[in-house]
């Protein structure tokens, strides 16, 4: 492909950059003790939920930045100045959604996600998250109908105190890894939801993030529960305004499905990648882990992060019941000076436990892309089988791709399977594509969504065109 | 006197390796020149490695080549300075030797699309799926193509004959003014030939002009050349009519190239 082809691809625009004037609610920048009971008071929270965030402050100083292992470089990040808690001022408790800050409201519709119940087309509830808190949760009654709970993170923790007191890290625990810690500690808002026992969610659950203040990071924590024989598909989209500082996320999502119950998790990231030089952007240091606890219970990512200057994530299934599920199906790509270090764990314990991994790595520009993947097979995971296929897609010759898979096989008796590949983006495709009069840019968007397939075809029937669309613009410009 | 659909000038050709590092490789093409008139089915002929699909892809404008000397002129006009996508929207086509595979693209997708950006090229309204759907239909009896094959990828897993056949449908969907089919024949099995030839034959017409490369006898019984042409080493060596081919199956190159003149 030629030079000005490549150039082009690095500077696509993104649309979703700018900002909202909105009367904000804000902490100085900086981080201490006082910092977290300033933000719990503002919470409201009881004392059990400060001593917790305070333990995980605590474990926070002892941990090192996980710099080294990570293929990932950026200047350090000074942690004391960045502001810890910012919401758009609201003069009372919101009623209805009416009353929400036309501000905010068109915030949202301009990003495409319209907060009116009635408005809502799709079948899909949306939790709208505006910097540090949960702006606007529709479908609330319909869902408590049928008993379930969706509500901001803050809520439940007044609404539904055992739940929360119980699984609140249950599976990633306040000192698991450094920016965990970190989530632990200062934690803004973020969903809860809780299904009950036989109960399928009879729509998408869905939250919406957005970046809005600058110098601020945005430390959500979701967490969801499967009761036994419960099923929910949940989405997760994000965006951020553009600005040349890099600005901070460090978000936690738990998931725990009990016996037979069924979570489906999807997320399509598009936080602020920077500029075609690698000033601004997102650095997007999230935690996401889901335990199998029950019997047959069966836990599936799917993500498509084609945002953020730095992407280090996770999404890890611990296949504690018998004959559980775990699934990763991964499309990464980094364009422009991206960096994406992503993959994921399967941790087999349970008997007859499979999972299968479906990575799809996408380096255009001077995006530097690895998977990352760690199958462990316990000793008692008696007849365990694992899958995985990572495939990595180069276009142009200044990006790079990477590949790490670990395995841990402590049992004789499992399988696991392993294949890998890298290809250029093959010049015979496209002047296949540009001899039948299409265009090289948009032959490169066809190839790549061909590329991607088999992940996308996991999403729900919305996002996997939003993901398309996304998958297209983020590598725009590529006419030769 | 009427303009030709293509006109070949002194045309040389060497491999272009600038952008693989490697150094640059001896000429291909060694001028060859060949009119083609509006309406007329040229042959090509010639020995393996004598550059017929090389003539075929600097035709469709494919990177990796460069022209040393001569020109090209389609309908008239300076072709070699065209985008290949420019070329395709402006009428040619080239159905290739070897088709490649582009997996999860869907195969009724990417001919949809193909087809609406030479239309809307063409100041042609875009075909909305279901018009897109009864045109394909259509289309895929001409060259009997199994409904099957239209579910899946870009010729993801097809056979080689499969292959062929979409590079046909492809060819007659999009409605090209120059076709270039590139040794279309081989690897089709007696009936298959049969069908895709009655597939170009319906294609064939006044408006429509036609550069057929192949080894073979055969598919000339089927679509009947107004010419023939033999390209050895990089130059057009003899021209005739369609007698010319018999020749070739039974006397082989050798006599040919041995009267090749020298080089100048
Ligand atoms: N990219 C390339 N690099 C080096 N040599 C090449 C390249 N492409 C073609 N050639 C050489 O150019 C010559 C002509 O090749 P071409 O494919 O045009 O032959 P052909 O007449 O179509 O042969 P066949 O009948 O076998 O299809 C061959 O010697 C081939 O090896
Ligand atoms: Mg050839």
């Amino acid at each position: 492909m030629s030079n000005q082809t490549l150039e082009q691809l690095a500077k696509a625009d993104y649309e979703w950059g700018f900002t909202t004037d909105v009367e904000q609610d804000i902490l100085e920048p900086g981080l201490s003790e006082d910092v977290i009971r300033v933000i719990s008071a503002k919470k409201s929270e009881p004392s059990w939920m400060l001593d917790w965030r305070l333990d995980g402050y605590r474990r926070w100083l002892q941990l090192a930045e996980p710099h080294h292992w990570a293929k990932l470089s950026y200047a350090p990040i000074d942690y004391q100045a960045i502001r810890y808690y910012a919401a758009p001022k609201q003069k009372k408790q919101l009623q209805s959604l009416d009353e929400l800050d036309p501000e905010i409201r068109r915030t949202y519709e301009k990003l495409g996600i319209p907060l009116g119940e009635q408005k809502l087309l799709a079948n899909v509830a949306v939790d709208a998250v505006f910097d540090s808190v949960s702006v606007a949760t529709t479908f609330k009654k319909e869902l408590e109908k049928h008993g379930i709970l969706f509500l901001p993170f803050s809520e439940a923790v007044r609404r539904a105190p055992e739940l929360v007191r119980r699984y609140l890290g249950s599976v990633v625990p306040q000192g698991d890894n450094f920016f965990a810690a970190l989530n632990s500690a200062v934690f803004t808002d973020g969903s809860f939801v809780y299904i009950p026992p036989g109960v399928r969610c009879p729509m998408e659950l869905s939250t919406y993030f957005r970046i809005n203040a600058s110098e601020t990071g945005q430390f959500e924590r979701t967490l969801i529960i499967a009761d036994k024989g419960s099923y929910v598909s949940y989405l997760e989209g994000c965006t951020a305004p553009m600005r040349d500082e890099n600005q901070l996320h460090a978000a936690v999502v738990e998931l725990v499905a009990l016996d037979d119950a069924q979570i489906k998790y999807s997320t399509v990231q598009n936080w602020y990648p920077g500029d075609a030089e690698g000033r601004g952007g997102i650095y997007n240091f999230v935690t996401k882990r889901g335990k199998c606890a029950g019997r047959r219970s069966k836990i599936s990512w799917t993500q498509v992060e084609t945002g953020s200057a730095i992407t280090w994530k996770y999404p890890s299934c611990i296949l504690q019941g018998d004959d559980s599920v775990g699934e990763f199906y991964s499309v990464a790509l980094t364009s422009k000076h991206q960096q994406a270090d992503t993959g994921t764990k399967m941790i087999h314990i349970g008997k007859r436990t499979t999972s299968t991994i479906i990575s799809k790595g996408i380096s255009a520009a001077h995006g530097q892309n690895s998977y990352r993947g760690l199958v462990r097979i316990q000793k008692g995971a008696d007849g365990a089988r694992n899958y995985s296929q990572c495939d990595s897609l180069l276009i142009g010759d200044q990006c790079g791709a990477h590949t790490f898979p670990y395995l841990e096989v402590l049992n004789p008796t499992a399988k696991v399977e392993h294949e890998a590949t890298t290809s250029k983006i093959g010049e015979d495709q496209l002047f296949y594509c540009q001899q039948r009069g299409i265009s090289e840019e948009d032959a490169v968007s066809l190839i790549v969504n061909g590329f991607c397939k088999r992940v996308l075809k996991e999403l729900p029937m919305e996002f996997a065109v939003e993901a398309q669309k996304l998958l297209g613009v983020s590598l725009e410009g590529a006419v030769g | 006197m009427t303009t030709p659909m293509l006109e070949i000038r002194d045309l040389h050709v060497r491999i272009d390796a600038s952008g693989t590092g490697g150094t640059d490789g001896e000429a291909i093409l060694r001028g060859i020149d060949l009119v083609l008139p509006a309406g007329e089915v040229h042959a090509i002929m010639g020995p393996n490695g004598s550059g017929k699909s090389t003539l075929a892809h600097v035709l469709a404008g494919k990177p990796g080549y460069e022209v040393t000397k001569g020109e090209v002129l389609f309908e008239g006009r300076d072709l070699l300075s065209i985008a290949p996508e420019g070329r395709a929207r402006a009428g040619v086509f080239l159905a290739f030797q070897y088709p490649v595979e582009i997996p999860g693209v869907g195969n009724m997708y990417f001919l949809k699309q193909a087809v609406n950006a030479v239309r809307s090229h063409r100041g042609l309204e875009e075909l909305d799926a279901m018009e897109f759907l009864s045109l394909a239909r259509e289309k895929m009896k001409l060259v009997e193509m199994p409904e099957e094959l239209a579910k899946r990828g870009v010729n993801e897993g097809f056979s080689g004959g499969e292959k062929k056949r979409n590079e046909i449908l492809q060819m007659a969907l999009l409605d090209p003014k120059l076709c270039l089919l590139d040794e279309t024949d081989s690897g089709l099995d007696i009936d298959a030939l049969r069908v895709i030839a009655g597939g170009v034959n319906a294609l064939r017409g006044p408006a429509r002009s036609m550069l057929l490369i192949t080894h073979y006898q055969r598919l000339l019984d089927y679509i009947v050349p107004d010419h023939v042409h033999v390209l050895a080493g990089g130059r057009i060596v003899k021209s005739g009519g369609k007698e010319l081919a018999r020749e070739l199956e039974d006397k082989g190159y050798g006599w040919l190239q041995a009267m090749r003149a020298p080089a100048g």
